[in-house]
């Protein structure tokens, strides 16, 4: 990876939310020894819209592995975001208002450069037919929700946003 | 727990599996054995141990198998079968071109994410392997965990750690919130009930053994005992992939790792000590039936 790494986070909420909330994590080069700053702002959003758990622990999960999170709306506020400044990863929902997963999709990779980001759907859609359609559409990856910490590492493993790490025996 | 209870435990797991818990894995006994407990409806350990001692060969089965599975996933550590599929079948593809046959043997096949990931691998090669049999068997002590392996069913959560999206689609069937992997691939991998302790010679020689992750819980002895028994299982120019965490080195000079590859080892040559397994124990004959 070259400088670093933007994953944008698109998640939209399960339930009453009216307004998807959408993450940007910017991983930190740990050998520059830049302290890891969250984005607090972004906490009171999350507590104030009530975002639903998963996309809680979505966050706790990413920022455990020290990406720090940044946050968009809808797709169409995410496209804004790339199309202001390609990230490295977008984690992706399926279902959103205003412009929906896969149609962000094909608008990233119709970008210039828009063919670089993994992009990894985590979603509730987990029937075949979204998958394929998915990965058609240029997805590198897809987690189905519920999911958990360990499935998103292997996931972040499988796109190359993590380093693989020593499996313990036990 | 108390402290004799985890004793007798710890010489039963012995006994009967070559399991060697040092003295500070209570934690993963607790967590194995309470809900087995559950399961019998006994009130915990304690009273598991009292029922074991009173001669109950199901309990007794029960608690060994409980003990003795490991949580495996699909293409788990990724490097082997890398190993697998870049070092170990472009050279089985040359060396066994006249046979066209290759055997492989997952000593530890347990639920099966090991040996489907060896079938997919074998897929994904395509017509590399047009004309070729390879034969996987897979063998493992729980007859729980070989009937799980050969319906190939697995949880939503079981086919997303390891798994690459792509191979899911292709090899792998949605039924409701389950996914079975496909009928080619379920007859690619033949099931044995076996138990790594005792005489293993009938199931032939192999080119290819992966045994990951389960000699990490014998003793030395133990371990020497089968590192001699599995090169005599292979043929001279086969490979063997132990887990991450496990070498031969220092123990057996029946193999020799691949200085580059993790995790890679190949027969010496040099003779192993005893053909025969490390000790009989009338005990396991009793288990045989279960």
């Amino acid at each position: 990876m070259h400088g670093i790494p933007a994953l944008t986070l698109v998640v939209s909420t399960v339930g009453a939310l009216l307004h998807p909330v959408v993450g940007r994590l910017r991983r930190k080069q740990r050998h520059q020894g830049r302290r890891k700053t969250l984005s607090h702002v972004d906490d009171h959003l999350l507590r104030d819209i009530g975002l639903s758990r998963t996309e809680m622990i979505a966050r706790r999960i990413l920022e455990g592995l020290q990406f720090e999170v940044t946050e968009a709306e809808d797709g169409s506020k995410a496209l804004e975001i790339c199309q202001q400044k390609l990230p490295d990863a977008v984690l992706l929902d399926w279902n959103m208002p205003v412009m929906d997963g896969y149609e962000f999709l094909g608008k990233l990779r119709r970008l210039p450069g828009g063919d670089v980001p993994k992009v990894v759907f985590c979603t509730t859609e987990n029937g075949m037919d979204h998958i394929s359609r998915a990965l058609q559409g240029g997805a590198n990856e897809y987690i189905m929700k519920p999911f958990d910490k360990d499935i998103v590492m292997a996931k972040f493993q499988e796109v190359g946003l993590v380093a693989l790490s020593e499996e313990s025996p036990l | 727990m108390t402290p004799p209870d985890y004793e007798y435990l710890r010489k039963i797991l012995k006994d009967h599996s070559g399991l060697d818990l040092s003295a500070d894995k209570q934690y993963l006994i607790e967590s194995r054995l309470l809900p087995l407990s559950r399961k019998c409806g006994v009130a915990g350990i304690g009273e598991l141990v009292q029922k074991m001692k009173g001669g109950s060969s199901s309990i007794t089965a029960q608690v060994v198998e409980a003990m003795t599975t490991n949580e495996t996933f699909f293409f788990r550590d990724k490097v082997p079968f890398e190993h697998f599929r870049d070092a170990i079948m472009p050279e089985m593809l040359k060396a066994r071109a006249n046979r066209k046959s290759i055997r492989i043997w997952c000593a530890a096949g347990s639920t099966g994410q090991e040996p489907y990931s060896l079938a997919m691998s074998l897929k994904e090669m395509g017509a590399a392997l047009a004309g070729w049999r390879v034969e996987i068997i897979a063998t493992d002590l729980s007859t729980e965990v070989l009937e799980k392996s050969k319906s190939g069913v697995y949880s939503q959560f079981e086919v997303q750690r390891g798994l690459p999206i792509q191979l899911l689609v292709k090899y792998f069937k949605q039924n409701g919130e389950l996914w079975q992997i496909g009928p080619e691939l379920r007859a690619m991998v033949q099931h044995r009930q076996l138990n790594l302790l005792h005489d293993f010679s009938q199931l032939g020689t192999f080119d290819v053994i992966f045994c990951r992750n389960v000699l990490i819980y014998f003793d030395q002895e133990t371990k020497i005992n089968i590192f001699g028994r599995l090169a005599k299982a292979m043929e001279g120019d086969g490979f063997l992939v132990l887990g991450a965490a496990e070498t031969v080195v220092g123990l057996t000079d029946v193999f020799k790792p691949f200085p580059d590859k993790r995790g890679l080892y190949r027969p010496s040559g040099a003779r192993a000590g005893s053909a025969q397994p490390a000790t009989s124990m009338p005990k396991i004959a009793a288990m045989a039936g279960r």
